[in-house]
């Protein structure tokens, strides 16, 4: 698939996650989606973000534009070398968390995104992959 | 390579001082040091002056490593002219040139002495140009933590600024939140709130967050645990300003708040307004401007 923009922020603390957000937002209208579309990859993109942070020790984001045959959008990809997710399923059901939050982040990123895959290996890291498309 | 003792070169700096430091000082004036305005010319030559005889004396007393005691006065010294340089707006490199310029007039006056040995020279000049790199990093190392200080302070300002708690009317509170919720500003949002809710006997609180561009779960989390905080304390809370996309996006990522919601702090407020037992009601055109005459008999001259 063609990518016509990649850019790479890295997440090391709490200020990297409000980069993360307004560097999502630019690449959004860039790829112009709709102000609700905006909106909801930019959250997701802070779900997620905060996540890498939190639960991943740390790692970084690659943006990308992406452009098939005539149609944008925008693919984020989160990775981080933390401990990883046991269990998927788990992870992903609304309310549960291993910390102090909501338990909604992941799930919720999941359904704010038109395509959502994750790949964990406990001690090695989680990969997650969120795309929206115009 | 021969060892060479700081009173060496400790004494060349005495023999030639009247030609180095006016060298030293033209030398920082070609660098631009005093275009800018910022330091006057006076200044800039006693600090010049001040320096290298703390620095004379530094080396007089044997030291040509930075880290021995008898550098302190030097370093103090160069300590405050960094952190004055640094709130005055100058550039790294022009605080570093204060340093730095002074190689080229003290090679200058060991070059002019006859009395030396080339290979005394050479190891002088080595000598000399590691005390000074090792002064001039100090000088930006301070330079660095001074800017830093600046934008700490400046961050602690903007998270008390930018929290204000709003009355608008007897009971009636808004908080209008402004920017992101990270955890610490929150911290502030609820002591301010919490506290201006004793303050005033308020009965109800209105968070808005119109200029909150993106809300998350941990935001919303943190907005729910102020709302549970100002329950504790007796006052309903309300959240307006939720915009239609901020509102679309909750939905999907699954986030309730169980608190009475509206569009906008109008609507929130006339809600509150209700609940105290106020209503506003549109009075006619006529009563309104009687009512902003002075009455007849408070009419002056």
């Amino acid at each position: 698939m063609p990518t016509t923009k990649t850019e790479r922020v890295e997440i090391r603390q709490s200020d990297d996650v409000v980069r993360v957000r307004q560097q999502t937002r630019t690449l959004a209208v860039e790829v112009g989606l709709s102000l609700v579309d905006q909106t909801k990859i930019v959250t997701a993109s802070s779900e997620l973000a905060r996540n890498t942070l939190d639960y991943g020790g740390g790692g970084e984001v690659v943006l990308e534009i992406l452009d098939q045959a005539g149609r944008r959008g925008l693919r984020l990809t989160f990775e981080d070398r933390g401990a990883g997710i046991p269990d998927i399923e788990q992870a992903l059901k609304d309310g549960f968390t291993t910390g102090k939050g909501m338990g909604l982040g992941l799930g919720g990123a999941k359904r704010l995104c038109n395509e959502f895959s994750i790949a964990s290996k406990p001690g090695e890291g989680t990969k997650v992959i969120i795309a929206r498309w115009k | 390579m021969t060892d060479v003792a700081g009173s060496d070169i400790a004494s060349l700096v005495s023999r030639n001082e009247q030609t180095i430091l006016p060298e030293w000082l033209e030398l920082q004036k070609k660098a631009g040091t005093l275009n800018t305005g910022r330091i006057s010319e006076g200044e800039l030559q006693s600090q010049s002056q001040n320096f290298l005889h703390l620095l004379r004396d530094a080396l007089a007393k044997g030291g040509n490593d930075v880290s021995n005691p008898v550098y302190e006065p030097a370093k103090a010294m160069l300590n405050d002219l960094s952190r004055s340089r640094a709130l005055q707006g100058f550039t790294p490199s022009e605080t570093a040139t204060f340093i730095f310029s002074l190689k080229e007039p003290l090679f200058n006056a060991l070059n002019r002495d006859q009395t030396l040995s080339p290979e005394k020279i050479a190891a002088t000049v080595w000598t000399t140009t590691l005390l000074l790199d090792e002064l001039g990093l100090f000088t930006l190392e301070i330079f660095q933590k001074s800017r830093e200080e600046v934008i700490i302070r400046q961050q602690r300002e903007i998270a008390e600024l930018s929290t204000p708690v709003v009355k608008l009317w007897d009971g009636i509170l808004a908080l209008p939140l402004i920017g992101t919720l990270d955890s610490q500003r929150t911290q502030v949002v609820m002591e301010n709130l919490l506290q201006t809710i004793v303050d005033d006997e308020a009965e109800i609180a209105i968070i808005d967050i119109t200029g909150v561009p993106t809300v998350d779960t941990l935001t919303a989390q943190h907005l729910l645990k102020t709302v549970a905080a100002a329950r504790l304390m007796g006052a309903d809370c309300m959240i307006s300003g939720i915009r239609p996309q901020i509102a679309q996006t909750m939905v999907h990522l699954g986030v309730e708040l169980n608190v009475i919601s509206k569009a906008t702090l109008a609507d929130a407020f006339g809600l509150a307004l209700r609940q105290t037992g106020r209503t506003v009601t549109r009075i006619k055109k006529g009563e309104w401007q009687a009512g902003l005459k002075p009455k007849a008999g408070e009419q002056g001259a």
